[in-house]
């Protein structure tokens, strides 16, 4: 096993406005399922297709956004040498006790240069529905909705993302699979833990904490179509797509939850190895870089966020 | 489209038919398509369409409405009290007159990016 340290995301809180409609949304829609309900009345998503107990917080407050996003470690032990390297780095670290969230370990949590909150922990139990592990059918229950496979990635927006780079790189050990550098300077960052083409994304932007996706994995480019179908049926608000991006491949419909928070559902991308060089885009090809179809950006790209 | 329908006055851009049931932006984007909304900057601030992200702030100078939730990151509850709101947030119970009211930043941020291409 050569993967060590960070794993993967493991999940996302987002703040939505209400939550019967953003429970139906990311249930029947998204295709995920419900797992526990807090006393505080957050409530606690997955797809049948991952293991731990949970991907997706949805808590209800008056301003849409995100609040935190948790990546998963190989140990327990990897918390307190993630902790005292971000100390080192001169971030404050604090703690989270185990059970704060319904089957989740302690986790260390600390604030980037861009004003997003980033949290890791070590332990999470298993939880039902999960894909089946003896003599494996390939699914027991059957998907639904958009089919979502796994809460994937999600793309930040924030001030600073030069520091946001060189924290995730140096600290957290992720590399930059894809990058996009404009006349003034940095514009975006595709960072990953493993080998996939992101696991997490920041884009530069004047406010601090902002959310531009919480992206979700799909089979193919037919589920993409299947879920365009949907968004149309369920009047869901759309934004772009279907189209497929440049910039780590991946085929991609863009729209917003009840909220608007803004969801992708994607499919493919390419596979990352740490060896692998950054792919570099400039000012000549961003628009082919994000949406590879249209090959120029819409205003919503830059400018709608949560 | 049911419920009943309202004549939308878009301050010094022209006149949309909207409904009782329907968000006055669905209404405002459907004028824009007809060709009946004249002098909007760039085109009609559209976002996300369901009360996150603030671009389709508008002032209500006219009318009764019912309201969504909206985000408070971007509509305080003593602007809504004096009517400005998200038009994706918003129901017709009268005949409306609206005056955009689009955050500075997202007008710079939609010219940076109509540039960018």
């Amino acid at each position: 096993m050569a993967m060590t340290g960070v794993l993967r995301p493991g999940f996302i809180q987002v703040r939505v406005l209400d939550m019967p409609t953003a429970v139906e949304h990311y249930t029947k829609r998204i295709g995920l399922h419900q797992v526990a309900e807090g006393a505080d009345g957050r409530v606690y998503l997955k797809s049948a297709e991952e293991f731990d107990h949970h991907s997706i917080i949805l808590r209800r407050a008056d301003q849409a956004g995100v609040d935190f996003m948790a990546f998963k470690v190989a140990a327990d032990s990897d918390l307190d040498s993630f902790e005292k390297r971000v100390k080192d780095y001169g971030y404050a670290v604090d703690h989270v006790a185990a059970g704060e969230q319904p089957g989740v370990g302690r986790r260390i949590g600390f604030t980037i240069a861009s004003g997003h909150r980033i949290e890791l922990f070590a332990h999470a139990e298993l939880s039902d529905p999960k894909p089946p592990i003896h003599n494996p059918d390939i699914w027991n229950l059957e998907p639904h909705g958009m089919g979502a496979r796994r809460f994937d990635h999600a793309l930040f927006y924030g001030p600073d993302i030069e520091k946001v780079l060189d924290f995730f790189t140096t600290v957290l050990d992720f590399k930059c699979a894809e990058r996009v550098d404009m006349p003034d300077g940095l514009l975006a960052i595709w960072l990953t833990a493993g080998m996939k083409a992101h696991d997490i994304a920041f884009v530069k932007h004047p406010e601090p904490g902002k959310l531009h996706h919480v992206s979700f994995d799909l089979e193919n480019w037919q589920s993409v179509g299947h879920a365009a179908d949907l968004i149309t049926r369920y009047d869901i608000s759309i934004d772009i797509g279907p189209t497929r991006h440049g910039i780590t491949r991946g085929q991609t419909i863009y729209f917003f939850d009840p909220s608007g928070n803004r969801n992708e559902v994607f499919a493919g991308g390419y596979t990352y190895y740490p060896d692998n060089p950054t792919r570099t885009w400039d000012e000549t090809q961003i628009g082919k870089g994000i949406f590879y179809y249209e090959r120029q950006l819409n205003p919503a790209f830059l400018s709608v966020v949560t | 489209m049911a419920g009943e329908k309202f004549t939308i006055n878009l301050e010094g851009h022209g006149v949309a038919s909207g409904f009782s049931q329907e968000r006055v932006l669905v209404a405002l984007e459907r004028a824009q398509g007809f060709g009946q909304l004249k002098d909007l900057p760039l085109k009609l601030p559209v976002g996300c369409r369901r009360g996150g992200c603030g671009v389709c702030r508008v002032r209500v100078t006219q009318g009764e409405f019912h309201a969504d939730p909206m985000s408070r990151a971007h509509v305080s509850a003593e602007e809504e009290a004096r009517g400005v709101v998200l038009a994706c947030c918003i129901y017709p119970r009268s005949e409306l007159s609206l005056r955009l009211e689009t955050p500075a930043a997202v007008k710079e941020k939609s010219r940076k990016a109509a540039q960018v291409v």
